[in-house]
């Protein structure tokens, strides 16, 4: 209350005052602002502009000054090129199964579970799921990597059924890299849809429950409506972090082999640093920054018709 | 942990009560079992000196492991390296971000929201996409293979999504405690300093370990910007270490993995704690 009137009584006093000195008290009012905005003007945006000159250009690692306008011919050469259209394909498939089938539908599941299960056991899933979430990336990709090699648990545990052992990281890199990914990213999806469930006024279950609606059918015609936003807001969070998964694959797989894991991060590293083809794999990048950025756009929609 | 109460089993008959929660702790079980194999692992094989790629107990657990690896050159260079650039990164992101959430949570203006909302966007940006022209740039600007040029970019990188929570959480600090400051003759860094963030401390807590926790995790950007073996944080000369070895030291490797995974277990059990795990989403989901 005390603020408006503040307000209002300089807004009152300002048309007397200079023009000149109200600018000033604007700048100086705004001006904490600047640390941050020149960090992130000069760190952010600034590689993002020039992400897109050169990902129109040809520049290599090597000879920098040699680099000339090569207009969208990065862009056709991508399209056109058999191992771009792979990192494409096995990025839609990571993010397929492992954000919006694993990711999103097992936290549900492990939040829905949580509401009937008892007290040690919602506490000690819940740990484990969360200490899976907080471990580095990196330590996250070796354990894993152990779990799913030749002769790792995952094989020992398949050996103990009497069922055939594969060598998983051979035969199925893009899967194994995926539930990786489940494993390390679960956590979040299970915590935002545990808040969102415990969202849900009592009532509204106990009476559909009374008017004996079972289970599938509460969890289609109620709790899924209202829960909605969040399933949103969880999906596109999930799919904007996995579409920059990079240091789980390089750790498990290294992209490979050959490029059988070898999603669009992997693939821009690979052309720009290991290939030395810098121009390409910024207009790889550049691509995979206008997805992002697509999702982001969808993603402050849904913010802004909540707001 | 945040985890929501179970609704109590109103009408229902009993049996069938306990017979539905039997299932969920089943099935909770069972994932858990699942989610805990790979940590399993992790912690008996760094207690085995011939430990090997597959879940099994030592067959005499011994320390020797972690011996093996506290030397200055595995261990401690590299975790002082990582203190060093994410400490610093940290103080860089929580002074930044506190200094900018001031005027967004405090004063009404055309440009606000705008700002705010490009912020959000840029939350959502693939940093890891942004990785190669920042490459380009810091060879150009000669930040290549600093310490400090890389915590200036993690700053960077963490920082849109440390002005939103950073700003979310002034916003819960009512401002008649602020006027009585500007009254007095405060002028609005004093506020900001005396006032506004000793009353939000756990808030600022929140931002700063988040921050630090993302950045102690953080491989590709130390792995791109620091080339130089004496300057690598853990994250990437763990990496070094699994990936140049002949004949890997699961062992040691695991010992090391879990000396370097204890800071972020305990900030983030610290932090959980105080305040209900699910704090990362606060910022992220609230709007």
């Amino acid at each position: 209350m005390t603020g408006a009137v503040a307000e209002t009584a300089g807004r009152a006093r300002t048309p007397g005052a200079a023009p000149a000195g109200r600018v000033r008290t604007r700048l100086l009012r705004w001006s904490p602002l600047a640390p941050a905005t020149v960090l992130l003007l000069l760190f952010l945006l600034g590689p993002i502009g020039y992400c897109v000159v050169i990902a129109f250009t040809d520049t290599q690692l090597t000879g920098q000054a040699s680099a000339s306008f090569v207009g969208l011919a990065n862009f056709r050469h991508a399209f056109g090129d058999p191992a771009f259209r792979n990192a494409v394909v096995l990025t839609l498939v990571f993010t397929v199964v492992s954000s919006l089938l694993g990711q999103n539908t097992l936290g549900l599941v492990l939040a829905g579970l949580m509401r009937r299960a008892s007290r040690p056991v919602r506490s000690l899933t819940g740990a484990t799921v969360i200490c899976a979430w907080v471990l580095p990336e990196i330590v996250a990709g070796f354990v894993l990597y152990t779990f799913f090699a030749r002769r790792g648990t995952l094989n020992a545990l398949l050996d103990l059924l009497h069922l055939p052992a594969q060598n998983w990281l051979f035969t199925l890199p893009i899967l194994a890299v995926s539930f990786a990914n489940v494993w390390r990213g679960t956590a979040f999806s299970m915590l935002i849809y545990s808040a969102a469930l415990a969202g849900i006024p009592q009532e509204v279950t106990e009476s559909a429950e009374v008017d004996g609606a079972g289970g599938l059918r509460r969890l289609w015609h109620i709790t899924l409506p209202m829960i909605r936003r969040s399933i949103g807001t969880n999906l596109m969070l999930n799919t904007l972090q996995t579409l920059s998964v990079f240091g789980l694959i390089w750790a498990m797989t290294r992209g490979g082999p050959g490029n059988r894991s070898q999603t669009l991060p992997v693939f821009m590293y690979d052309q720009a640093f290991l290939k030395s083809l810098i121009g390409y794999g910024t207009a790889v990048a550049l691509l995979l920054l206008l997805v992002g950025a697509l999702f982001a756009a969808v993603y402050l929609r849904l913010l802004r018709e909540e707001v | 942990m945040p985890l929501p109460r179970r609704p109590a089993a109103r009408r229902r008959t009993p049996s069938r009560g306990t017979r539905r929660r039997l299932a969920a702790d089943a099935g909770l079980l069972a994932a858990a079992a699942a989610f805990a194999m790979p940590l399993v692992w992790l912690v008996l094989s760094s207690l085995d000196t011939e430990a090997t790629l597959r879940v099994r107990l030592p067959r005499s657990p011994s320390p020797d492991n972690f011996s093996a690896v506290l030397t200055d050159e595995i261990t401690f260079t590299p975790m002082l390296n990582s203190l060093l650039i994410c400490g610093g990164a940290t103080l860089l992101t929580v002074v930044c971000a506190a200094l900018a959430a001031y005027p967004l949570s405090r004063h009404r203006s055309r440009f606000a929201r705008p700002y705010l909302l490009t912020i959000l966007f840029a939350t959502c940006l693939p940093v890891t996409a942004v990785m190669v022209p920042v490459y380009a740039l810091f060879v150009r600007v000669d930040l290549i293979d600093t310490r400090y040029g890389t915590a200036l970019f993690l700053a960077t990188a963490q920082l849109p999504f440390a002005i939103w929570l950073m700003k979310n959480f002034m916003d819960g600090v009512p401002k008649v405690l602020e006027e009585a400051a500007w009254t007095d003759g405060a002028s609005w860094w004093q506020t900001l300093l005396r006032v506004i963030l000793p009353l939000m401390g756990p808030g600022v807590a929140v931002v700063a370990v988040y921050t630090f926790l993302m950045m102690w995790g953080n491989f590709f950007v130390p792995f791109m910007l620091l080339l130089s073996p004496e300057q690598l944080p853990a994250s990437v000369s763990i990496f070094t270490f699994f990936g140049n070895y002949g004949a890997v030291a699961f062992g040691e490797l695991a010992a090391f993995s879990i000396l370097y995974s204890t800071p972020v277990l305990v900030l983030y059990i610290l932090v959980s704690r105080r305040l209900g795990g699910g704090f990362a989403l606060g910022g992220a989901v609230k709007g």
